[in-house]
């Protein structure tokens, strides 16, 4: 409709797959080639929808992975009863056309020109809107402490574990710390816990510093976080939180 | 999985809201008519999986808005809330 492109709304836009890659068993990053993409800011999201022969669909949202200017990849992760993720993790081929729209948000975002030391804290696939913040920081050589507290089941189940590895090594004002909840490997000198109100404080800068915030995961994580995080003395009002439910994507 | 596991929070508003109203919408400051909580829209309470999407008040857990759709129109009962502030 013409007048809805005058207004600035949001429309769906069918975009070409250019790559599909493997994460982990259960997750995989898909590139997208839109033809109509304005940029987009790190933490923000898209909606993707997909619709069945007989007309039936199918909406969910996705964060953006890749860090502003650089594309846009989605990273999904599995869900063995989800209506969408099946089909993105397991069947979308390169070549074949994945609809969306987008990119949405404006609260769960970071500015690479913020002044306060960042903290990110994510829960399996909760790391996708965190890893475009630390790729964004990377890619503007902004100097803001960054530290990502992340929490997995399992070391197989780390999702950008070879690049966190190589953020991690290059000591460039990122810190990364593992917790691994369910099975540690051999020799693990990480955490081995969900995170709790101990791990948090021995992981974050102290309140006074006024880090920013960030939080993402299963509805539960992020809440245990959240109280966590204000238990100790945080400003609530400094901590951003996305959720993804546990509803069936 | 139980309802507590299910909640999402504003920022799942983001797309539709875009949609209808053509700008960002989850920074909008919203103010609560029943406990006059103010914040982002991306930090309510949101439930997608009921015939409309249902929103809550975090704080209170009344509900601050109802929206239903349909394939021609959509509606917004905003009821609960007392206001709605945003950046020109």
């Amino acid at each position: 409709m013409a007048g809805a492109a005058v207004l600035g709304r949001l429309t769906w836009q069918v975009a070409q797959v250019a790559e599909a890659r493997q994460e982990t068993p259960r997750v995989r990053t898909i590139a997208l080639e839109p033809a109509d993409w304005p940029g987009h800011r790190a933490g923000q999201h898209v909606d993707v929808r997909l619709t069945a022969e007989d007309g039936y669909q199918a909406q969910r949202s996705y964060s953006i992975a890749s860090a502003p200017g650089h594309g846009l990849e989605l990273t999904v992760e599995l869900l063995d009863d989800g209506e969408v993720s099946p089909y993105l993790v397991e069947e979308l081929r390169p070549g074949d056309g994945l609809e969306l729209r987008g990119p949405i948000g404006g609260y769960f975002v970071w500015e690479a020109d913020d002044p306060h030391p960042v903290f990110l804290i994510g829960g399996g696939s909760g790391v996708v809107p965190l890893m475009a913040m630390i790729r964004h920081r990377i890619a503007t050589g902004s100097t803001t402490p960054m530290r990502l507290l992340y929490s997995s089941r399992t070391i197989e189940d780390v999702i950008y574990r070879t690049e966190l590895d190589e953020v991690e090594a290059a000591s460039n004002g990122i810190e990364i710390v593992h917790t691994l909840t369910r099975v540690q490997p051999d020799g693990w000198t990480g955490y081995a816990r969900r995170i709790d109100p101990d791990l948090l404080r021995e992981v974050a800068w102290p309140a006074g510093e006024r880090p920013a915030i960030y939080v993402c995961g299963a509805t539960l994580f992020v809440q245990a976080v959240t109280e966590g995080l204000v238990g100790l003395g945080y400003d609530p009002l400094t901590v951003r939180t996305e959720r993804y439910g546990g509803i069936g994507g | 999985m139980k309802t507590e596991e299910m909640v999402l929070d504003g920022n799942a508003l983001g797309g539709m809201m875009l949609e209808l109203f053509g700008r960002e919408m989850t920074m909008v400051v919203s103010t609560c008519r029943s406990c006059g909580t103010t914040g982002p829209l991306a930090s309510v309470d949101v439930y997608m999986k009921a015939p409309g999407v249902v929103v809550r008040c975090r704080t209170c857990q009344s509900v601050l808005m109802k929206i239903v759709r349909s394939s021609e129109r959509v509606w917004l009962d905003v009821d609960g809330m007392r206001m709605m502030e945003m950046e020109l």
